[in-house]
């Protein structure tokens, strides 16, 4: 079935518009069980869909996302705690003076996060993406663990390891997923434009794309620097959803889990990063089932704790062996959607007859 | 610093600095023929840590025997590997490959976590690795001693191995043009699983020296010696065998000698390696020993 552009258009904003109804009526009915789960979900709808940028559509392969979730996370709990709290966290060693006094307001401070993981990329960017070759992703991979080295180290900015405790509740779900919303449009016009061609080229040969004028630098770069910001507004959401942080949160089997989510839901597949995405985070909460002791049937089962994790990981090596393309095949569309439809009603029409 | 303590700091840095040599072999060699980091070579590296240490603890062998037993066990794990893991995927994108390497690491970490558990534990070993020899008025832990001795003795091995024997020839062959190796009659099958036998087994004896000179071993032990290894091998020159050993011998060395040299930036010891890989990807991206593309 074919679609024109105006009736895409109209449903889209149908989508958008249902979609905002369906967040404001969760903030305001649901408990806080789901909520913050529907706000974990949209933290990892925002880092699988950027690091699919840079890992599905540009073929480049990052392993960066827990580095820059950590940077953006630090980077704005510092600017939008209070100066009393900070005292109270800082109990070890004391923060030095321009941080002590800061506080801007959340918004400001969650962008900024975003900024300055971008700018981090920016950094890691340069040296690897020169080069031709796997460069990135050991580099990006080695990042991610320095950059936990640091916040361990430099107390009297990051406070260790002991982290931050009492973060203010900030993050709710019009802000997680209305960004949410913001990165998959965003990143959606950017593959359609020129810019998503010349990526798609790269991926496919580099050599050719260079011969017919694509800047493989540029390109490169600004896929990893985008991706990078969002992982960083990612990262900026964890600290006020979860009232506390530490540097062990962003250990590299974090990065591994956004891989599993894109692995899952197709590399270089928007709609298969979102679904897997929350999925994702919806069963790592309802696989904890498997974690914990309990009795069936006066067969008391004992809680394997790791269980869940593994569970994962041989999912991922059997959709990444058996079905490469991902668990949809295909990004999903208003024209996929219909046909799927109305295969459907034929179907029970000739049940019918 | 007194002379005695820094010779052991030289026996110290060059046995961590073969460690390194002998882990990063296996990411190079693999690296050279198929293109592919395989991000499992740490996570092999820790299961051959965990081999021991069952075979040790609920078996009456000797150490001796386990520690040979747990190199066989390795060298068949990173071959099946690559047979279960990889090699369905050759054709495949490279980003696949990537994934799947990712995967397999994500696999090996988590079941070691379930069933081995996530607690540290102590690994054991024969006393007479920590048995102090004083040559010369200078003390040294027999395992400083043993550690350069062993990864000399594997790294001539291997030179045997590559340039003496027919499978050897195969793998360089390989290494330099695949498609055309596997053009000019050469079992690509068997030449891959060699390969990674021969990576797996290096990486063995690295780790149970290793274990022996730190001994705690979890299951996440494998990931930073993994990517300092992977680091050493870009230094040197990726796909390069003398490379890898010459960047291995570097980090380690370069890690013993600032700790020892400068002891408050002992913690800074990894970011220097970090920092160490950002200048030669700038400077000379090819590595020491690396051909040009």
């Amino acid at each position: 079935m074919k679609l024109d552009n105006r009736k895409k258009q109209r449903l889209n904003i149908i989508a958008v518009v249902g979609f905002i109804l369906l967040v404001s009526w969760a903030q305001i009915t649901w408990n806080p069980f789901f909520t913050r789960l529907a706000n974990v979900c949209a933290i990892y709808v925002i880092a699988a869909v950027s690091i699919n940028l840079i890992n599905g559509y540009s073929g480049q392969f990052s392993l960066g996302h827990a580095g820059f979730m950590a940077i953006g996370a630090y980077a704005s709990a510092l600017l939008y705690m209070s100066p009393e709290l900070k005292e109270v966290n800082y109990f070890i060693t004391p923060i030095i003076w321009p941080l002590s006094v800061i506080q801007i307001p959340f918004f400001p401070a969650w962008i900024i996060g975003g900024l300055v993981a971008a700018l981090a990329g920016f950094i890691i960017g340069i040296p690897c993406l020169r080069v031709r070759g796997d460069y990135l992703a050991i580099v990006t991979y080695g990042f991610s663990e320095i950059i936990r080295f640091l916040i361990c180290n430099f107390q009297s900015i990051t406070n260790g390891p002991l982290g931050f405790k009492g973060v203010p509740q900030y993050t709710n779900l019009w802000w997680s997923w209305g960004f949410a919303l913001f990165t998959v449009i965003f990143i959606k016009r950017l593959i359609d434009s020129s810019y998503g061609r010349a990526l798609r080229a790269i991926s496919g040969d580099e050599v050719s794309a260079e011969a017919m004028g694509i800047n493989l630098f540029k390109h490169k770069m600004l896929a990893f620097v985008l991706g990078a910001f969002f992982a960083g507004i990612a990262g900026a959401l964890l600290p006020s959803l979860l009232m506390a942080i530490d540097p062990y949160y962003f250990q590299i089997i974090l990065t591994y889990q956004f891989i599993a989510i894109i692995i899952m839901g197709g590399l270089g597949n928007i709609t298969g990063s979102v679904i897997v995405g929350s999925a994702f985070a919806i069963s790592l909460e309802l696989l904890r089932v498997l974690e914990t002791p309990h009795v069936l049937f006066t067969l008391s089962i004992p809680g394997i704790p790791g269980m869940r994790m593994l569970v994962i990981s041989i999912l991922i090596l059997a959709v990444i062996l058996f079905r490469h393309r991902g668990l949809f095949g295909q990004e999903i569309s208003w024209e996929w959607l219909f046909s799927l439809f109305s295969r459907f009603s034929q179907k029970l029409r000739f049940r019918h007859k | 610093m007194p002379f005695s303590l820094f010779v052991q700091n030289v026996l110290n840095g060059a046995g961590l600095g073969l460690l390194y040599a002998l882990v990063a072999i296996g990411y190079t060699i693999v690296y050279g023929i198929l293109r592919l980091i395989n991000f499992a070579h740490g996570d092999i590296f820790m299961m051959a840590m965990f081999f021991v240490y069952y075979g040790a603890f609920l078996t009456p062998i000797p150490w001796g025997i386990c520690a040979v037993l747990a190199i066989g066990l390795t060298i068949l794990l990173g071959v099946t590997i690559e047979r279960v893991g990889y090699r369905p995927l050759r054709g495949a994108p490279r980003v696949s490959g990537l994934c799947a390497a990712i995967g397999m690491s994500f696999f090996l970490e988590n079941f070691a976590i379930v069933v081995f558990g996530g607690r540290p534990k102590p690994f054991l070993y024969p006393d007479v690795l920590d048995k102090v020899v004083i040559i010369a008025g200078i003390h040294i832990r027999a395992i400083t001693f043993i550690t350069p001795v062993v990864c000399v003795v594997a790294l001539l091995g291997l030179n045997y191995l590559i340039h003496r024997t027919k499978m050897g020839l195969a793998m360089r062959a390989a290494s330099r043009d695949f498609d055309t190796a596997r053009v000019m009659g050469v079992d690509i099958n068997k030449t891959v699983s060699f390969t990674f036998g021969i990576g797996s087994g290096l990486a063995a004896i690295g780790a149970i020296l290793w274990a022996a000179r730190y001994p705690q071993i979890h299951p996440f032990i494998g990931v930073f010696p993994g990517w300092k290894a992977f680091t050493a091998a870009v230094i040197g020159g990726i796909g390069s065998i003398n490379g890898a050993i010459a960047g291995g011998f570097l980090i380690g060395f370069f890690t013993i000698m600032l700790v020892a040299f400068f002891p408050s930036l002992s913690g800074y010891k990894d970011v220097f390696v970090f920092v160490i890989l950002i200048v030669t990807l700038l400077l000379k991206p090819t590595g020491l020993f690396g051909e040009l593309e």
